[in-house]
């Protein structure tokens, strides 16, 4: 499952059928899906290690305030405004990051200090209200106003484009699992997650092989915040940031399987069906409702079914498997 | 190979260590002896430099110690097979051999390291896919020290290889203590079981309440009343 094999005839598949034509609704939430399984899986490479961030949202707002911001009131193309608000989220990363890590903040104490971090960036938001639009939030000026190129303003009338871009963008964020799964750092830090003393013996830089995957996984959270703000042009704090999207976040990836390639896209297709199901059955009623069935879902996922669902459907087929192999090896001796 | 001069190390506002000076000579094996709480596991931490040294100096083969980031010490040639044997339990065996190999320099060697290891300990060959928490208490221990092994150091660290294992179990681990002397590396034991260690180093040091107390000759120590009283229960 962990080859690249399957999502790029994956992405063919879905980019032929975008160019065929589908209606502009179902579109819409394959793009949302797309942007989110990105976000999702730059968590899930903190998450394996049992880096358990409750704090992403602050990245993800990061990325998509300091875009819009840069765009609104200096005029910054988001060309040069993403870079720049990825590279705050990696010094913001960096700054929580370090201390915790030096000063071996771990587990349960490591995610109160990432929670506390959402809801700074939040209240910052809502403080600096005269720039952000506090809670209410702000739209990204639109470039029709004074007729700057879609190329340069990264805005498109049409989903198409952004359908092809979300595709690339979450094959990126693949691939990057991919490196990641693939290279030495991940032996380090599993090492770690299970025992920091040994590993430190071992000689492995604990200290920095935790920031590494810290400040890539706060870079791509912050990445889909801007795209997020780029393809909806609306930002506000309980979109992009909070202790909501924090949480969604958490529960998404543990939903689909942390462990696994695709576990964070599998969570992403169930958030967002889930969302959209009870705002078009329940509607306004229940504001809020789809975060508390997060919560209880989050719960019972940790208890019972820790790998996620596509994780222990992994598991189960490759038993399944194995067993054959064993069964037709002892039949032919 | 290693001294240790006038070392002081603590935890927070607690001092563990008071003044410790001592010596390993390449091509020895050095024990450590003492009672609980003495300060036998802070020592071997503060060498492999998981824990700061507050004051004195400690140098590998020449190379300050006290100044090198622990995950550098490594590649000074030393490897620390920490007490209770502190495997990686979700990973198997190989993977846990594999860790021990991490530092850039012993990846390259890791393939003649690894069989290396697996000559010197056939029964971990045996057992390379199995999950390192799944072994009994002597094959962790074998995996410790052979996870140690892999970054090809002069100098072993053994914090209490002894330590919760069956007394048959225990005397195959002393034995293998020879068998890496025999392979030429210089070994500094820390144990509590006295009796058996000093029957496998040259020399050893007495260490209580922080502070060493005394040092000498293997034999000469099994012969002290003192520590046959102290230590050995005779």
């Amino acid at each position: 499952m962990n080859s690249l094999a399957l999502p790029i005839v994956f992405a063919a598949l879905l980019v032929v059928a975008a160019l065929v034509g589908i209606p502009s609704y179902p579109l819409h939430i394959m793009i949302v899906i797309l942007i989110w399984a990105f976000t999702y899986t730059g968590w899930s490479l903190m998450g394996r290690f049992g880096l358990v961030s409750l704090g992403h949202g602050a990245f993800m707002g990061l990325g998509a305030y300091a875009t819009a911001l840069l765009w609104n009131y200096a005029g910054m193309t988001p060309w040069l405004g993403i870079p720049i608000a990825l590279a705050l989220a990696a010094l913001l990363a960096v700054i929580v990051g370090y201390p915790c890590f030096k000063f071996r903040i771990t587990g349960h104490y490591f995610a109160l200090v990432t929670l506390a971090l959402t809801e700074v960036v939040r209240q910052t938001v809502i403080a600096t209200r005269d720039h952000t639009g506090g809670s209410l939030g702000f739209t990204p000026t639109p470039r029709g106003n004074d007729d700057t190129p879609s190329i340069v303003a990264l805005q498109f009338e049409d989903k198409e484009t952004w359908f092809l871009i979300a595709v690339v963008v979450w094959l990126v964020g693949l691939l990057i699992w991919r490196a990641v799964d693939r290279s030495m750092v991940r032996h380090a830090l599993d090492a770690v997650s299970e025992d920091e003393d040994s590993a430190a013996a071992a000689g492995i830089n604990v200290t920095w092989e935790k920031l590494k995957i810290t400040v890539l996984s706060a870079v791509m959270t912050a990445f889909g915040g801007a795209m997020y703000v780029q393809y909806q042009l609306f930002v506000a704090p309980d979109t992009v940031s909070g202790i909501g999207i924090s949480l969604q976040i958490v529960f998404a990836v543990v939903a689909g399987g942390v462990f696994t390639q695709f576990g964070p896209t599998f969570g992403a297709i169930i958030t967002l069906l889930l969302a959209e199901l009870l705002r078009i059955y329940i509607g306004t009623d229940a504001v809020g409702l789809d975060n508390a069935i997060y919560g209880v879902a989050l719960v019972l996922f940790i208890v019972f079914l820790p790998k996620g669902i596509l994780g222990s459907i992994e598991d189960a087929v490759r038993r399944r498997l194995d067993r054959q192999e064993r069964s037709s090896v002892t039949s032919s001796a | 190979m290693l001294t240790l001069s006038n070392v002081d190390a603590g935890y927070g506002t607690f001092q563990a260590l008071f003044d410790c000076t001592l010596e390993v000579n390449a091509g020895e094996a050095v024990a450590v002896i003492g009672p609980n709480g003495a300060g036998k596991t802070t020592l071997m931490r503060v060498i492999s430099g998981l824990i700061p040294a507050r004051g004195g100096r400690m140098d590998m083969e020449g190379r300050d110690l006290v100044a090198t980031p622990p995950h550098r010490i490594v590649d000074l040639g030393i490897a620390h097979v920490p007490e209770n044997r502190r495997l990686f339990p979700r990973m198997s065996v190989e993977d846990n051999l594999r860790m021990g190999a991490f530092v850039p320099s012993a990846r390259a060697a890791f393939s003649r390291r690894l069989e290396f290891v697996y000559d010197l300990f056939p029964r971990m060959k045996e057992r390379r896919h199995q999950l390192a928490g799944t072994l009994s208490g002597g094959e962790q221990q074998m995996c410790a020290i052979g996870r140690a092994l892999m970054s090809e150091p002069k100098l072993l660290l053994l914090d209490e290889p002894s330590a919760g294992l069956a007394p048959v179990i225990v005397q195959r681990i002393f034995e293998l203590v020879r068998v890496i002397r025999e392979q030429g590396l210089t070994v500094l034991i820390v144990e509590q079981n006295v009796q058996q260690v000093l029957r496998v180093v040259d020399r050893a040091y007495v260490l209580e309440a922080g502070s060493i107390r005394m040092s000498g000759a293997a034999e000469e120590l099994a012969a002290s009343d003192e520590i046959r009283r102290l230590y050995m229960g005779l």
